[in-house]
């Protein structure tokens, strides 16, 4: 499972950062933990990343809006992902995140009002034979219904 | 009496659906637990194997409060609810060849002796012995291709590497394996992940790479983490690092893992994104077996290929190649996915009709509905309508009727399916994944959408179909990589075999 996102910490991220600087292609991995680590990739990360990469801050900025799993605002203290993919589809999946959205009130890329959950699209999990499928912070779970949901939702703190 | 020895699978499917409370309570029986990969029986998993007198046998799906009155079931000789008898005499495992898949769901993914007692690092130890040119020569020859989706000869792939000058190279395995409707690269990955390692060492030995890179999508943290696991595992032992398996070739394996980019699984935007840039699509030439990763010739393989290498190694290209039909040699891992009844991985020689595949392996739907269309190889693959239930499992065949087999998903819909819808989807998602970098798929994905939405809204349909038939033959034809110039087949095709669903 992961773990609750933590606030941001200078001394914490650079040393997270510069685990990566020797390594081809760092800048991924480094980004990688930032997001784990904090929860989103704030501006202080990307001047962060250009000084400890040296490359500017315009090409961290790219790489950093092109991928979906890098946030750069902060979301809820869980993340679920609901898979919109055909195979989810095939069984409902789209009726499911109907009815996610207006348990929760959301809609896609939205956090409850309380904080406490963003939920996230994503385009399948691998787990297309047991359908409707979801992670919930990381842990997977399938053949879902409103009300196993519903129950999972229930069981967050 | 010694402990029962009990078999149940942590692969993520089985995760998802409970294995971890079912593992809890073995864990309070005194019983000897393997957790091994998933066999591929979902609609059986949590699916618990027991060894008994007549073998290992089933039980499934099981749940957490069912684990006391099972093991009494089999101490006592006694009938349950849930047995399934003889695992391998089960239907489903029985009619396939598991040449790829033949451990997965019966070791344990993290140890290595239970992969070498299992015939295991057989390939790798023949691979070293005859050396790089005879190694090309067995891919060649067992006519393996591309299980990625292009169906490229994988042995011309090795050659031009091997070929090719550089102070480095690499292989890189795409595990980027977004398309839905398939889970195969992960199931092997979380239950035989040294098999991927073995194949990706021989291809080194094969084209003189030294370094290799797995590119697994983030959505697949346990495969994540069953690759690390295993990596370390095979640098502690000697399969992997300076010297492998004693030998003088120097190869070592490093797992990266992707950041929600579909267009990622696309070779040339993998290895951006692996030298960590945006993961846009690289013009082709230069091939990236001439100028792949960070520069320096590379063969990039998917997860399937590379698995299918040790088998032709240790068994021999014949053998490998006396599967399937036509110019679609070997087995292929193909994947029963979305409103089916028996849904899981059925791997078997190139040849099954669809029809046979979805009705009489599959068992049709799950809800009991007709089956009205199925849609092969991902989000970019065709619709097919029952009308093309003949068409025989293979690359050419499918092609012909105006398909692709893709990564080998097949995702079944009942006869509730809206296929405007799914036209409309397709270019949604494309729209979403569009790398940017090429016009036809980044603003035709968005037109796309705009086209079919006024199908039922405006007054007449026919001429944003003929617009719509149009922004397809251009994104087929203009687009830079197969996420633009693919698109076109799950619309097009819904637009052919389901004309109804336009009007």
């Amino acid at each position: 499972m992961n773990r609750a996102p933590q606030s941001w910490n200078t001394e914490r991220a650079r040393a997270l950062v510069l685990r990566h600087r020797e390594r081809e292609g760092g800048l991924l991995p480094a980004l990688h933990d930032l997001q784990d680590e904090f929860g989103f990739i704030p501006d202080a990360a990307i001047a962060l990343l250009a000084d400890v990469f040296n490359i500017s801050r315009a090409d961290v900025f790219g790489v950093v809006t092109f991928y979906h799993d890098f946030k750069r605002a902060p979301g809820g203290r869980h993340v679920l992902k609901l898979c919109r993919a055909e195979a989810c589809q095939a069984v409902g999946g789209e009726v499911l995140a109907r009815d996610v959205h207006a348990q929760l009130k959301t809609s896609w890329n939205e956090t409850t009002a309380d904080g406490r959950i963003t939920v996230e699209p994503v385009f399948c999990l691998g787990l297309c034979a047991s359908g409707p499928s979801a992670m919930l912070d990381g842990e997977p779970v399938a053949r879902l219904t409103p009300e196993k949901v519903r129950a999972l939702v229930e069981a967050l703190e | 009496m010694s402990a029962l020895r009990v078999r149940l699978s942590q692969d993520a499917a089985a995760i998802a659906l409970g294995a971890r409370r079912v593992a809890d309570a073995l864990a309070k029986e005194s019983v000897a637990l393997t957790r091994v990969g998933s066999r591929g029986l979902f609609w059986l998993e949590p699916l618990m194997e027991i060894e008994t007198a007549r073998g290992w046998v089933a039980f499934g799906p099981v749940a957490a409060a069912d684990v006391p009155s099972i093991l009494d079931a089999v101490r006592n000789g006694k009938g349950h609810p849930l047995a399934l008898g003889a695992i391998e005499e089960l239907p489903f495992l029985k009619k396939q060849t598991r040449l790829t898949f033949a451990r997965c769901g019966t070791i344990d993914p993290a140890s290595l002796d239970a992969y070498a007692m299992a015939g295991g690092t057989t390939g790798l130890k023949c691979a070293i012995e005859i050396g790089p040119e005879k190694i090309v020569e067995a891919v060649t020859q067992s006519g393996l291709r591309g299980r990625g989706g292009a169906g490229f000869p994988a042995g011309i792939k090795w050659k031009s590497a091997a070929e090719a000058r550089g102070p480095k190279k690499y292989i890189a395995c795409n595990a980027d394996e977004g398309d839905s409707g398939t889970y195969a690269d992960r199931m092997l990955m979380e239950g035989d992940p040294f098999l991927l390692i073995e194949g990706m060492a021989i291809a080194g030995i094969a084209i003189g790479a030294t370094k290799g890179y797995v590119y697994i999508r983030s959505e697949y943290p346990q495969a994540i983490a069953a690759m690390t696991r295993a990596v370390a595992v095979a640098r502690d032992n000697g399969l992997l690092g300076s010297r492998v398996l004693g030998s003088a070739h120097e190869f070592d394996v490093e797992i990266r893992s992707g950041a929600g980019s579909y267009v990622c699984g696309e070779e040339t935007a993998m290895l951006e994104s692996i030298e960590g840039k945006r993961g846009q699509v690289r013009a082709k030439p230069p091939l990236p077996v001439h100028k792949g990763l960070f520069g320096a010739p590379t063969v990039v393989n998917n997860v399937l290929t590379l698995a299918a290498v040790p088998t032709i190694l240790s068994e021999g290209a014949e053998f490998y190649r006396d599967f399937g039909v036509g110019r679609s040699r070997g087995t292929m891992p193909i994947q029963l996915a979305g409103d089916i009844k028996f849904g899981g991985l059925f791997e078997t020689p190139f040849g099954p009709t669809l029809g046979e595949l979805v009705d009489d392996i599959g068992g049709g739907t799950l809800s009991g509905r007709p089956v009205r269309a199925v849609q092969v190889g991902g989000p970019l693959g065709a619709y097919f309508p029952r009308a093309l239930f003949d068409t025989k499992f293979d690359y050419e065949a499918f092609t012909e009727r105006g398909g692709l087999i893709g990564h080998g998903g097949i995702v079944v819909f009942n006869d509730t399916v809206d296929l405007l819808k799914q036209a409309r989807f397709a270019m949604e998602f494309c729209a979403i994944e569009s790398c940017g970098k090429c016009t036809p798929c980044r603003i035709g994905s968005v037109r796309g959408m705009d086209v079919i939405d006024r199908i039922r809204t405006e007054p007449d349909p026919l001429r944003q179909i003929s617009l719509l038939r149009d922004l397809c033959e251009i994104m087929k034809s203009g687009s830079l990589c197969a996420l633009g110039g693919f698109v076109p087949y799950p619309v097009l095709s819904a637009l052919e075999h389901f004309p109804g669903d336009f009007a």
